[in-house]
């Protein structure tokens, strides 16, 4: 087990490193960017960016100093505002993202999962539809067109919830977010869980289970369940990671000041260190999702287990 | 005796269609794939050749007409915007752009797709895995992000924007066709042919491509939304395409902007988009179901 | 009164295409402690009439008729009633035992909880028993094997602890579907050693479902031949392998190779076996019987006592229209040298 997770972190490493290279090199190559000498920069940005980036270097130990930041946790130096390190700006912004994406990602799960298991086992039901209906509308229609028509319904039309904006963990402000999020997350989820579920009813050692005679909510619980969910688990990983992509256009459609926003508002001014310190660190948080959730699997499944 | 029974039972044997066939009637029969390949022809075809054929401009401003609901007066079938541009005629010039990003990006990404998955199938072992790795990764980096960074970077020309899509599109593809190269491979009428000493070539034309046309097939509908809903997300940023083009998804932008006031220049980009990624989908199952009929 | 009595039981399964008659019309009778054989090829119907009676049917299959435990029926039970039978008074083995116990769970998991949900034990007890029974199969170890997975047992052991699993209430009968067709033969024939060992000790009643008439002959007392979702012969092993009645047990019997006889050639049945969706009228095989008649393709034959003998006054029973003497003629004459 633990060799098998050793071997799983070392392949994750060169990953990291490629990408943080890929976007540092294409940072330099950038005509006009910031380390292009004939970029007009005000002064005292030009001071913080010699100071974070050391140009006045070669270029691989550029490079290297510029990985030993990151390694202390330095993101770097904003292109824009002399005042700001993006570690600065990624402080306030994080707390906000990672609210939206928990809580969302948690409820899909369980109301993904829940629902997954009602339609495998009641085919053809209530449950069984319902799941398809959000499973196709989630999956069809692009987050950005869901998310105005929510506002437009919730906010506009009914006028029971805010149109967008934060206010400091408000859970009104909250909500449409996160349903946006859900109702993205879900479909796959419950898509996974009822395809598994039906799968897992239908092998030998079921019918062995259903000879010895014991109850549905037995067999359902207890041997089906786990081998039900590792293919869920295998999902959540990608979904996580889709979940990120999502989180930008939904923090743009309901002006949420998460990490996102921040992203794109960057990317509008071509505010490249700040877009570039920003990828870094999301790109190595999904990453390393993604390994936790390659671990999990491998600790559900006794056969790679042992 | 034996030979009297082995004819008689050759007899009693049904006549078989071709697979082609079969999958040809399995389709037809799919009423959802059907519809939906008609719906896709006729939005083109609207695409196309609607904005020739209508009197308004997409980018004429009519400061008399602004914010005007659906009509039928002068052909505002869909309304104007703030600016009193028709918008039927936006939403079909932003729609030839869309579909054709959308076609491009495809191709380039199926192409490159097929390249390396029949590549690292074929030749196995080491630079299998060494490729198959890089898809991997590939798959572990949150594509908006990367795109965001490379459309920051580089600029937002079209065929930059084309590029950056399909750096992130081609890895399902890829991946499909490897594992069909690597089963196709190890076939026993593969290795017959190989023992009775058919040239690679001929392996390839008449064994290896045959069986991967089905598999491409799908998974080239399967990137299409993927592909065009990319393209949406980042011209929703304000990252895709630049003025004066348009396509659905800054036509969306726009619309948000002004969702309280006049809701249709919101609502029918997006139902435009929707409708088409959501007959895409059809087809792309329709494909799936009549290809592979086990596979549900 | 006989143990298990199932009369006309018919097994119809829902398909896109057509209806499937898998069972048409099967019935016989056990006794207790007798040990009977179900024979036939594969899509005979013999493993769908036994999982029909245990209510182990897939989702599009339907059961009719009658298979009385005890007086009860149990085609139709409510899942509850059904629930207090089967792994308590009815046990069921099936063919591959990698496949059919469950892989996530340990061997220990999946014994316990049969003895606590029929026999109300608690976890502690049920160990110790479940590992008495492991014992019992003659598993190395079982202490510790218990706490093992599926994947770490042997093919051969595995089996056994599915054995041991249906065993753990003492059933009154196990019904076990080709066993041994997944294991080795020397496996196999341990397997069988052990559960005649097991019925002497326990009494148990036996059905063995199998397509290998060798094992049959190893362990059967009764023996019933199944074609095309019928019975076509029914009667005591002894008179079954020394005088066949029925073409088709005379054709599976002179198909096995014999070791005694040089040279010649392996005789097989021609033929096909038949469509179940488009079932052939008159008996089923009489596209492939050498001795079929005009009659044989119109009117099926009934299923008739032919004569009464053995322990049980077990019947002789036979569907066939050619008369009983001529077929067991032509066996003894074709099979001596």
């Amino acid at each position: 087990m633990w060799s098998y997770t050793l071997r799983r972190v070392l392949l994750t490493l060169p990953t990291l490193l490629i990408v943080v290279t890929v976007c540092y090199l294409l940072l330099h190559a950038t005509p006009g960017g910031p380390f292009d000498g004939e970029r007009k920069v005000s002064a005292e940005v030009l001071a913080n960016l010699q100071a974070k980036y050391h140009l006045g270097e070669p270029l691989w130990k550029q490079y290297l100093l510029y990985l030993d930041g990151l390694l202390h946790g330095d993101l770097g130096a904003s292109f824009r505002y002399a005042d700001w390190s993006v570690n600065e700006l990624v402080l306030r912004a994080l707390p906000v993202s990672l609210a939206i994406g928990g809580v969302s990602m948690a409820l899909a799960i369980v109301i993904g999962v829940l629902l997954g298991v009602a339609a495998a086992l009641r085919r053809n039901s209530i449950a069984d539809y319902a799941l398809m209906l959000v499973s196709n509308a989630g999956n069809a229609f692009p987050s950005f067109v869901i998310g105005p028509v929510l506002i437009l319904v919730f906010a506009i039309a009914l006028k029971w919830l805010p149109a967008g904006g934060w206010d400091d963990f408000d859970p009104r402000y909250m909500a449409l977010p996160v349903a946006l999020l859900v109702m993205i997350n879900v479909a796959t989820v419950g898509r996974v869980t009822r395809a598994s579920l039906i799968e897992v009813m239908n092998t030998p050692y079921i019918r062995t289970a259903r000879a010895k005679g014991l109850a549905m909510h037995t067999i359902v619980l207890r041997h089906a369940l786990k081998p039900t969910l590792i293919p869920v688990v295998s999902v959540i990983g990608p979904l996580a990671i889709q979940s990120i992509t999502a989180a930008v256009v939904t923090e743009s459609v309901f002006s949420l000041p998460g990490i996102g926003k921040l992203i794109v508002n960057g990317a509008a001014n071509r505010d490249y260190t700040l877009v570039l310190g920003l990828v870094v660190l999301v790109t190595v948080v999904a990453v390393l999702l993604n390994l936790l959730v390659d671990l999990a699997y491998a600790w559900l499944d006794p056969k790679i287990r042992y | 005796m034996k030979s009297a029974s082995l004819s008689a039972t050759l007899e009693q044997a049904v006549a078989g269609r071709s697979p082609w066939q079969d999958a040809r009637v399995r389709f037809l029969r799919n009423k959802a794939a059907v519809v939906s390949l008609a719906l896709l022809a006729i939005i083109t075809l609207a695409c196309i050749a609607g904005p020739w054929l209508l009197p308004n401009q997409f980018d004429s401003a009519d400061w008399n007409a602004m914010s005007v609901p659906p009509t039928f007066a002068h052909w505002h079938l869909f309304g104007t915007d703030e600016t009193g541009r028709d918008l039927f005629v936006r939403c079909l010039i932003g729609g030839r752009v869309s579909l054709m990003i959308g076609a491009l990006a495809t191709l380039t990404s199926v192409t490159l797709g097929i390249v390396w998955g029949a590549v690292a199938g074929f030749i196995g072992g080491r630079v299998d895995n060494a490729m198959m790795r890089f898809v991997d990764m590939m798959y572990a980096i949150p594509y908006l992000l990367i795109a965001i960074l490379m459309v920051t970077l580089l600029g937002r020309e079209f065929y930059l924007v084309v590029l950056t899509i399909t750096v992130f599109s081609w890895m399902d593809m890829a991946r499909v066709v490897r594992g069909q190269t690597l089963a196709i491979r190890s076939k026993e009428y593969v290795e017959a042919a190989r023992a009775i000493g058919v040239p690679t070539r001929r392996i390839i034309v008449r064994h290896v491509v045959p069986n991967l046309l089905g598999i491409v097939a799908i998974y080239t509908t399967v990137t299409v939304p993927g592909v065009i809903l990319t393209e949406s997300v980042l011209s929703f940023l304000g990252l895709g395409v630049q003025e004066p083009m348009t396509s659905w998804g800054v036509l969306i932008q726009d619309g948000v902007g002004v969702m309280e006031s006049a809701p249709w220049i919101l609502l029918f980009p997006a139902a435009l988009l929707s409708i088409t990624l959501y007959c895409i989908n059809f087809v792309g199952d329709g494909l799936r179901d009549a290809l592979d009929p086990k596979d549900r | 009164m006989p143990l298990l009595e199932v009369k006309g039981l018919q097994v119809e399964f829902r398909t896109h295409d057509a209806a499937v008659r898998a069972v048409n019309g099967v019935s016989f009778t056990l006794e207790e402690g007798e040990t009977l054989g179900i024979v036939g090829e594969s899509g005979s119907g013999k493993s769908q009439s036994v999982l029909a009676m245990l209510g182990l049917l897939a989702s599009n299959g339907r059961a009719t008729g009658e298979a009385l435990y005890r007086g009860e029926n149990l085609i139709g039970m409510p899942a509850r009633a059904l629930n207090r039978i089967r792994g308590n008074r009815l046990s069921m083995i099936f063919q591959d035992p990698m496949s059919s116990l469950n892989p996530y769970l340990t061997i220990e998991r999946q014994m316990t909880e049969v003895l606590e949900l029929h026999k109300n034990l608690t976890r502690r007890e049920a160990k110790k028993r479940a590992i008495a029974m492991l014992e019992a199969v003659r598993i190395p170890e079982a202490a510790h094997r218990i706490g093992q997975y599926p994947h770490e047992l042997s093919g051969g052991m595995r089996q056994r602890v599915m054995i041991a699993m249906a065993l753990l209430c003492e059933p009154e009968v196990l019904f076990a579907d080709e066993p041994t067709t997944a294991l080795d033969v020397t496996v196999q024939a341990q397997v069988l050693q052990l559960l005649r060992d097991l019925q002497r000790d326990f009494g148990t009643s036996i059905v063995l479902i199998t397509h290998d008439l060798g094992v049959v002959a190893g362990l059967c007392e009764k023996v019933m031949v199944m074609y095309g979702g019928r019975v076509m012969e029914q009667c005591d092993a002894a008179t079954l392998f020394a005088k066949p009645s029925h073409p088709y047990t005379i054709g599976l019997l002179r198909a096995l190779p014999r070791l005694d006889q040089q040279g010649g050639e392996l005789a097989g049945i021609p033929g096909n076996p038949p469509n179940m969706a488009h079932p052939p009228a008159g008996c089923p095989f009489h596209e492939r019987c050498a001795d079929a008649t005009a009659e044989c393709a119109e009117r099926e034959p009934a299923l008739e006592t032919v004569r009464t003998s053995g322990t049980h006054a077990t019947h002789w029973l036979r569907a066939c229209h050619r008369p009983v003497d001529a077929m067991t003629t032509r066996y003894q004459e074709s099979s001596h040298v």
